[in-house]
């Protein structure tokens, strides 16, 4: 019988929608509230197939390992082979990608520059030109060949080490820049040759070339500039690796540069970010087949980047065939970005160690992606540079101990027998086998 | 010892040969010249259309190329006086610092594209996108410019004779583009100002410059509006 109440109907939890989830609600909530996209640095932040999705192997009966701490497992690089008179010679295949001054502070710059020298490697200038205190730190510099030639000039082409003409970058393929007013400052703006506090738009395409049958002359000016001297790398943005590599090739590149959507940037649509462009999982097997059919494998250098963040990934990506990685947003976080010492101030910005990516806003509590000075000066750059060392010895230590333990006396010598794929998505973009199976998804014949 | 070096001890011209001596030769040559040389006046011969001729040149010296050019002839340029006796493909004087490139005939596209300094002067027409990202150069163009001339254009001075292709100075920052006929149209926040005096001496005096006789009354001044300075919105559809 019932009481005066009624029956007792049981009730459903609240359920939220797996299509329209708490981040999709507040993005359009903002954008009704806002009318504009939503802006942020960093790279993708969805779950993607990656190097976590691939395991080595190890030595077993078949193959023995070499002895760790014993026997040697060499590391060095050597890129710019092909044309260049000056190839550039690495004590790490993991190098430094481009990071703008003005996207990021001074103190920052520098301090990749030192880091990048105490452990044997070359760092790279950005969309802004090359300032005194990156060239004067930094052994070995890769200058940034951009659509928007800002502090473009032959003084500091010639300064160079190497030449990196970007075509794009991974985190935006196809798309150009814009870096807010607040962080055009009086030094950023004379080196842009803007006026100050305005905002700086980026081209996405460069001015004075299209296609790769005008690259192939731009690199031409570009060697007779340098008097042949140093490597031309191309950067691209992942998204049709096969072909882009080829046709880098043809155009005349040294190193292709393969950055995917995990990639940073300083300043980008979340859009864009989130939805334009591949993994890096799954543009190394292409670029590198393109290099295998035109015969150049290792003798034009493959660079590969976006989401690099342990010794695993760099020996993943040497395994399926690059020649080095580059990193930037580990970089960044080795030097202090997001560290826990600023979560006050994070949080009075909205947000949480781990999460900020505002660096658009110039605002880093770090100082490091800022103009601010008093924020720049948090920055020191010499301990900083201390400590992004130490991040690449480590990576740099870690990668070898799992060579060894394939029985691998160089990084190089690592190679996609040694892995296999944990997912069968994976399996498909890395060309290697399911764990445990003799199944490659995607491949015919096999 | 190439013919070129072997010219470089005296004091006479030096005649160089693209005909008969590889560009990079010539680049070597040119590269090699100290402030102090006395090489200082060039004549390069049978160019035929060959890419980045005389490009990164640093010292004050004269260099005549008798031929049409390729792309990006003086290309970096700072400090030399190239002439050009033809045609000059795309990207002619890009990215040219300082000094002097004078183009004969008619120039293709992206004419002193992203230069920061010196003085072009086109005495025909020029393409598509002349002074593109201009980050200081000034230009006279004695003829019409193509679509897209001055977008991006960050500083300095773009003259122009004739008539212009759509959308000019798209997106310009703080160029100036003094245009005496008629443009197609006017790229986003790009708009006719009022010529001040210190605008007009500008002119003047790059008209001077360039040999021109034309009268500064009758060009226009186009600038930036400024609008797409700050993001906003409502100015969305100018992105």
């Amino acid at each position: 019988m019932n009481d005066s109440s009624g029956p007792h109907i049981p009730r459903t939890p609240p359920r939220k929608s797996a299509t329209f989830d708490e981040y999709a609600i507040a993005e359009i909530q903002r954008a009704a509230a806002t009318g504009i996209y939503d802006i942020r640095g960093g790279g993708t932040k969805r779950k993607l197939p990656h190097f976590d999705d691939l395991l080595f192997l190890g030595a077993s009966v078949s193959r023995y390992p070499l002895e760790g701490y014993r026997e040697r497992c060499g590391t060095d690089v050597v890129l710019g082979t092909r044309f260049a008179s000056k190839p550039i010679h690495l004590k790490i295949p993991v190098t430094i990608a481009g990071m703008s001054f003005g996207a990021l502070s001074g103190q920052a710059k520098e301090a990749l520059g030192r880091g990048a020298t105490l452990a044997g490697t070359s760092t790279t200038t950005g969309d802004g030109g090359m300032t005194p205190e990156e060239r004067g730190h930094s052994q070995t510099l890769i200058y940034q060949y951009l659509p928007s030639r800002y502090g473009m000039n032959l003084t500091d082409l010639r300064k160079a080490d190497a030449i990196e003409v970007v075509i794009g970058q991974g985190a935006k393929p196809g798309g150009g820049g814009m870096l807010l007013g607040q962080k055009i400052s009086p030094r950023v703006a004379q080196m842009r040759n803007l006026p100050e506090g305005i905002d700086q738009r980026s081209a996405c395409r460069h001015p004075d070339w299209t296609g790769p049958d005008d690259l192939e002359i731009k690199i031409l000016e570009l060697r007779e500039l340098t008097n042949w001297e140093k490597p031309i790398y191309i950067k691209v943005g992942a998204s049709r690796p096969y072909y882009d590599t080829a046709l880098a090739v043809k155009a005349g590149a040294d190193v292709v540069v393969l950055d995917g959507m995990q990639g940073g940037t300083a300043a980008t649509q979340e859009v864009f970010i989130e939805h334009v462009g591949l993994p890096i999982l799954a543009a190394i097997r292409p670029a590198v087949k393109a290099l295998q059919d035109l015969g150049l494998h290792r003798k034009v250098q493959l660079i590969v980047s976006g989401g690099i963040r342990s010794g695993a990934d760099v020996a993943k990506a040497l395994a399926l065939g690059a020649d080095a990685v580059a990193i930037g947003t580990a970089a960044l976080i080795a030097i202090g970005d997001n560290a826990p010492e600023w979560e006050t101030e994070y949080q009075k910005l909205g947000t949480t160690a781990g999460s900020y990516d505002d660096w658009h806003e110039g605002r880093d509590p770090a100082g490091i992606t800022t103009q601010d000075p008093v924020l720049a000066a948090r920055l020191d750059p010499i301990k900083a540079g201390r400590r992004l060392a130490n991040y690449l010895s480590v990576l740099t230590l870690e990668a070898q101990a799992i060579a060894r333990a394939c029985g691998k006396s160089h990084l190089h010598n690592l190679e996609p027998e040694d892995l296999v794929a944990l997912t069968i998505e994976a399996a498909a973009m890395a060309q290697i086998p399911l764990a445990g199976t003799d199944w490659y998804p995607g491949k015919t014949g096999i | 010892m190439s013919r070129a070096l072997k010219q470089m001890t005296r004091v006479e011209p030096v005649t160089f040969d693209l005909a008969v001596e590889p560009l990079r030769d010539l680049s070597v040559a040119l590269h090699a010249l100290g402030p102090q040389t006395n090489q200082t006046t060039w004549q390069i011969l049978n160019p035929r259309g060959q890419h980045a001729v005389a490009v990164g040149v640093t010292v004050p010296v004269t260099i005549q190329i008798d031929g049409h050019v390729g792309y990006y002839c003086a290309g970096m340029n700072d400090g030399a006086a190239i002439t050009i006796a033809g045609n000059a493909g795309p990207g002619v004087a890009e990215n040219m610092m300082s000094g002097v490139v004078h183009v004969k005939g008619d120039a293709s596209q992206a004419a002193g594209a992203t230069a920061h300094g010196g003085l072009l002067i086109i005495d025909g027409n020029a393409s598509a996108r002349c002074g593109i990202s201009m980050k200081g150069i000034d230009i006279v163009v004695k003829g019409s410019v193509g679509h897209m001339s001055a977008f991006m254009a960050q500083s300095g001075n773009l003259v122009i004779l004739g008539d212009t292709g759509e959308a000019l100075g798209d997106s310009l920052y703080e160029a100036r583009i003094f245009c005496a006929g008629t443009p197609a149209s006017l790229g986003a926040d790009c708009e006719e100002k009022p010529m001040t005096p210190s605008d007009k001496t500008i002119l003047v005096d790059l008209l001077q410059r360039a040999g021109v006789q034309a009268a500064p009354d009758d060009f226009k001044l186009y600038g930036s509006a400024r609008t797409l300075y700050h993001f906003h919105v409502d100015n969305a559809g100018a992105y």
